[in-house]
């Protein structure tokens, strides 16, 4: 390992050269919603580029795999529901702060979006008759269902087929993809923050050579924020929060984009070991698998009522009354909506009625059941595949063996780990606001994916990238020339990322990072206060100057690590800047403040909006179900 | 006075941590590379030796997505190595005994 300093960087050095690209559409990012967006810009007849930090055919969240497609509403042939409904459901069960603009498209098109993606060479239905005669599998379709039985809106896919067969269309359609580069900011018509985007600027990771892409419409897919709360590669670094982006959308910021619930609550605990993916749980992938405690007791599965489901099947289904349930990532702690569980562990723990650890216990759970959740679901979610893989060469066998298990739902949509510690629940997340052509506050740029405020998953980025691909495609189309770039603008932009390489020491990024988080942790932290936060952002203020003269990074890839910690920082600032504008607690956000503490008055149900102008961050609002009738809106603006 | 120890140490920092995400096995790897131009951190480097096998420059950001496992074209060549914090137990029901990944590390 000390060796290797010892050699010469393996790639060229190329600091400060200059690559220049021109074409109709440029998509930042090469995920998900990167690569539908692309494919979709590049069927309305558009020149299209893609940036993309790390190699296409893998990257981003859905790289590695994807275990059900959520949100399967319109024209699925087993579907019972409406969109209308679906995307209402959402709505409700957010007390607002959701974004239905990207959910409704996603129950109009995901549907549609997955057949596409099947005519590519992707797996999507049981075409090996695996499951015939399951009560999850549709006889005739050949489509596998998960946690709704009756409704059926969420299939059970072969996502470790989707991310190759995305890239080969890209390359067939004649996309450009430039693997290996980082954005790093947004150009401007007149080289000013505000003004219409033109294209982004770049660095090459491997040899730190900048990139000029200069377009008629820019697409930002380039995944949400992260790493702010915490990081460490021991405990919580890359292995589980990231969800594999670089610095995610901050430079749309810097380009002055509005943004909106950004005050949400941190994304996982602060500085908790993970668990990775291969522990045992009984939701999301793993549902509706049992659970037992340390005697084999089962965990009693309940409805939305508190009455006990005697068989596994009855999981599956509403309970008495219920239309249909929200289960997984979109879980609803509406009594309309609310899914079956397990509830009331933690009462049962504290009186001794159930003993500690609880294991996901597969063994006795039906063999179609099993094998779909530990072979299908399992083996087909995002990084779970090599999981299963050395889980099995090390023994494990899901007919004889129960996994110790984490993550189980406690009433109210927290959760506990199998040892019985408090882990925090999952919330919306906050990102740029867009309108109904999926398009930012900015002139010439348009965003999908998890860059979205209140992002979906895997189905919602892929059918915002499609419907932001054909969007920026047709504003493309309508432009005759590609602006020129401001030259200033990009002079100041390198000097901000070569700076870092600049010295021959200096502080490096993962250090910048956990100063960034204990910031974020000690003054940013649940209840807040006003003073502690202002001071908080001086502290973060601190850290920027101490980037911009103490950076050091020797090699083009510690320098892509170190403008991600700057990107880290822009949102570090954002957020706190967010929480200082929310003057009231809320449990929707899971937003408490020590000098606000009134929860959820009716004047602060509203989005608050933050964007920097003129050097200086501007608060504003929107209104809750700002984006009017979905029906009447997407027919009106969906282009198709 | 007793004499001094033979074994010549020589002084090195402290290895990055996790420190071995993958274990390549170098008597069958081709150096093909592949699993350097996947990989989504850009964890590895090319040999310095042509076909020899790929050097793990950044172990520590490993994604442990198992991308460079499953477009490795030989069985074997590359192995994930679950570092212990990611390292589940579970309990064989029959009999109560506690597994867990893995003494994998050569």
């Amino acid at each position: 390992m000390s060796q290797t300093h010892l050699n010469l960087w393996g790639y060229p050095i190329r600091y400060g050269q200059e690559k220049e690209i021109v074409t109709d559409v440029l998509v930042l990012g090469g995920g998900i919603a990167g690569c539908w967006a692309a494919i979709a810009a590049a069927k309305k007849g558009a020149k299209v580029v893609i940036l993309e930090v790390a190699a296409t055919i893998r990257s981003g969240a859905g790289g590695p795999g994807c275990d059900h497609w959520s949100s399967a509403i319109t024209n699925n042939p087993c579907c019972t529901l409406t969109a209308e409904e679906w995307t209402e459901a959402l709505d409700r069960s957010s007390g607002g702060y959701t974004n239905s603009v990207a959910m409704y498209i996603t129950a109009r098109e995901g549907y549609d979006t997955l057949m596409e993606l099947e005519q590519m060479g992707a797996k999507v239905r049981d075409t090996e008759d695996e499951f015939k005669g399951a009560e999850f599998r549709d006889e005739k379709t050949k489509l596998l269902f998960a946690y709704d039985y009756t409704n059926k809106h969420t299939i059970r896919v072969w996502g470790t087929t989707f991310k190759p067969v995305l890239y080969k269309e890209c390359k067939r359609l004649g996309i450009k993809v430039y693997d290996r580069v980082m954005a790093t900011s947004l150009l401007t018509e007149d080289g000013r923050p505000g003004s219409m985007v033109i294209g982004a600027t770049g660095v090459d990771v491997r040899t730190g050579e900048f990139v000029i892409a200069r377009a008629k419409s820019t697409i930002c897919c380039l995944g949400n924020d992260g790493r702010e709360w915490s990081f460490s590669t021991e405990a919580s670094g890359f292995g589980m929060r990231s969800a594999n982006t670089a610095g995610g959308s901050a430079l749309a910021w810097r380009a002055g984009a509005e943004y909106t619930l950004m005050e949400g609550p941190a994304r996982g605990s602060a500085m908790e070991i993970s668990s990775g993916v291969g522990a045992g749980r009984h939701g999301n992938t793993w549902f509706a698998c049992t659970l037992v405690d340390a005697n084999g007791k089962e965990i009693p599965w309940k409805d939305r009522d508190g009455n006990i489901l005697k068989t596994v099947a009855q999981r599956y289904r509403p309970a008495p009354g219920q239309k249909f349930f929200l289960p997984a990532h979109f879980h609803s702690t509406l009594y309309d909506y609310i899914e079956p569980s397990t509830y009331g562990v933690e009462e049962m723990v504290a009186k001794g009625e159930l003993t500690l650890p609880i294991y996901a216990d597969l063994t006795n759970m039906p063999e179609d059941e099993r094998r779909v959740i530990w072979g299908v679901m399992v083996g087909e979610e995002s990084r779970s595949k090599v999981t299963l893989k050395y889980y099995t060469e090390a023994g494990f066998d899901p007919t004889k063996d129960m996994l110790e298990g984490y993550q189980v739902r406690m009433s109210g949509g927290d959760m506990i780990a199998a040892t019985g510690r408090r882990i925090g629940r999952m919330v919306r997340a906050g990102g740029l606001v867009v309108d109904w052509d999926l398009k930012t506050t900015l002139d010439g740029l348009y965003a999908a994916g998890n860059s979205l405020f209140a992002h979906g998953a895997h189905p919602e980025a892929a059918a915002t990238g499609k419907y932001a691909g054909r969007k920026a495609a047709e504003n493309a189309l309508q432009m005759t020339e590609v602006l020129k770039t401001d030259r200033e603008q990009v002079e100041v932009e390198k000097r901000r990322v070569y700076g870092p390489t600049q010295r021959e020491q200096g502080i490096e990024w993962k250090e910048f990072n956990q100063g960034i988080n204990k910031v974020m942790q000690f003054y940013c932290g649940d209840p807040k206060e006003e003073k502690v936060m202002k001071l908080g952002l001086q502290l973060l203020d601190d850290i920027s100057e101490e980037m911009a003269v103490n950076s050091f990074a020797a090699d083009p890839h510690k320098l892509s690590r170190t403008l991600e910690v700057m990107d880290i920082l822009t949102f570090s600032k954002i957020i706190m800047h967010a929480c200082l504008a929310r003057k009231a607690s809320s449990e929707l956000l899971g937003f408490r403040r020590w000098d606000y503490p009134e929860i959820d008055p009716e004047e602060w149900h509203k989005f608050i909006t933050i964007k920097e102008k003129d050097g200086e961050v501007e608060v504003g609002e929107i209104p809750i179900g700002f984006w009017g009738d979905v029906k009447e809106k997407y027919e009106a603006n969906c282009g198709l | 006075m007793s004499k001094e120890n033979q074994q010549k140490i020589y002084i090195s920092p402290n290895t990055p941590s996790p420190s071995r995400p993958v274990i390549i096995d170098t008597d069958i790897c081709t150096g093909c590379n592949q699993c350097i131009e996947v990989c989504p951190r850009d964890i590895f480097m090319r040999s310095p030796v042509k076909g020899g096998p790929p050097q793990v420059v950044f172990p520590e950001e490993c994604w442990y997505d198992g991308s460079c496992i499953f477009i490795c074209p030989v069985e074997g060549a590359i192995k994930l190595n679950l570092p212990l914090m990611w390292r589940v137990p579970w309990k064989r029901k029959e009999t109560g005994e506690h597994f867990w990944v893995n003494k994998n590390r050569d």
